[in-house]
């Protein structure tokens, strides 16, 4: 049986898709076979940022509506054979997903696959809910501003109350993922810190990533970051943050900036 | 800018940080509950009723939530015409 991670935020923009990507390519390497499932529909980006949007003639919808067999909405990765991506449809019909069609879905899709990640739509209204919904972890994204964590926190509370694994009492894994780190902005005290993050959101870290032109640039390509040659910083963090998620024991390092020589003289305090 | 202004910035973060985390705290507090001034507006609408006939519109309930304190403002206007108190008939 599969593990289901949703990737949620509640904010948009903070980088749930590149993430779904990047983990999910991180943990296909490995030898996992791995299905990306864009719960996105009417704004599907899973299928661009993975490089296989002319590839996609069958989508989620699809195959809950039964006009296509999951066999057939399924698209393999040209890059990794185990990685996997199902879309989402461009319908404007929101209520396309029921909850009875996504739950058939993800049982077959779990007893595939090793992992299926969910990308979640921002927002917290059904489709979020839905990409949640039969999820066994989380992997929160959260950008170290204001908005970001504050919207993180109601997702939080919502993975609490609303998944199908804390209706039955048990407890759904959560990991904070925070990413567009800044170290030299974070060491000047004008960005939000790791500790600040985690003390607010009081859940364990998977990773930091660090804001990088590696990961627009991944996207301008349409290949997850992770799979990038020669692996770069941001890389390397998703790397490592999906060795976390598969249980590894690797402590985070949370990046840091030299400060330069004329900072050192001025003696501008970091917060 | 001058150098004596790189010694006066203040930084934001910890501001940041501290605004999150009373909006936090207070979020946390009303999640999950029911709406409370859905559940007020419908308690005292009850209440009034008994006694006196008002529409459901002439009866506002606002909650004000404050750091340290939060106001309730009931706003109930009763038609003149409709005012004759239901318990004087019995």
């Amino acid at each position: 049986m599969g593990k289901v991670v949703v990737v949620t935020s509640g904010k948009g923009g903070v980088g749930k898709t590149t993430s779904t990507a990047a983990l999910g390519a991180a943990v296909a390497k490995t030898g996992k076979k791995v299905a990306l499932v864009d719960f996105d529909v009417g704004l599907r980006n899973l299928d661009l940022i993975m490089g296989a949007e002319r590839r996609v003639v069958f989508d989620l919808v699809n195959v809950i509506q039964g006009t296509a067999k999951l066999s057939q909405a399924l698209i393999r990765d040209k890059r990794l054979e185990t990685l996997y991506l199902l879309p989402a449809s461009q319908t404007r019909d929101k209520d396309a997903l029921t909850e009875e069609g996504v739950a058939e879905v993800i049982a077959r899709l779990r007893s595939v696959f090793d992992y299926v990640f969910c990308d979640s739509p921002a927002g917290i209204e059904r489709g979020a809910q839905l990409a949640m919904r039969f999820a066994d972890e989380a992997v929160i994204v959260t950008n170290p501003e204001v908005s970001s964590v504050r919207d993180s926190d109601r997702i939080i509370g919502l993975l609490d109350a609303r998944t199908m694994k804390a209706e039955q009492g048990e407890l759904i894994q959560k990991h904070v993922l925070v990413t567009r780190y800044d170290a030299a902005r974070a060491s000047r005290g004008e960005m939000l810190s790791i500790d600040d993050v985690l003390e607010i959101l009081s859940t364990p870290l998977l990773g930091i990533i660090p804001e990088s032109q590696d990961v627009l640039r991944a996207s301008n390509l349409g290949a997850p970051v992770t799979l990038s040659e020669p692996i770069n910083i941001a890389a390397k963090a998703y790397l490592e943050a999906a060795r976390r998620l598969e249980g590894e024991d690797l402590p985070v390092v949370v990046p840091f900036e030299r400060k330069g020589f004329l900072e050192r003289l001025l003696g501008r305090r970091a917060a | 800018m001058s150098i004596l202004d790189l010694f006066k910035r203040r930084t934001s973060a910890p501001v940041a940080r501290e605004r999150l985390q009373l909006l936090l705290a207070y979020e946390r507090q009303s999640r999950g509950q029911p709406d409370l001034v859905s559940i007020l507006r419908e308690e005292i609408m009850a209440v009034i009723a008994k006694h006196v006939q008002i529409d459901q519109d002439y009866l506002q309930v606002s909650m004000d939530r404050g750091a340290t304190m939060s106001t309730l403002e009931i706003d109930i206007q009763i038609p003149n015409k409709s005012a004759a108190p239901l318990a004087m008939a019995g």
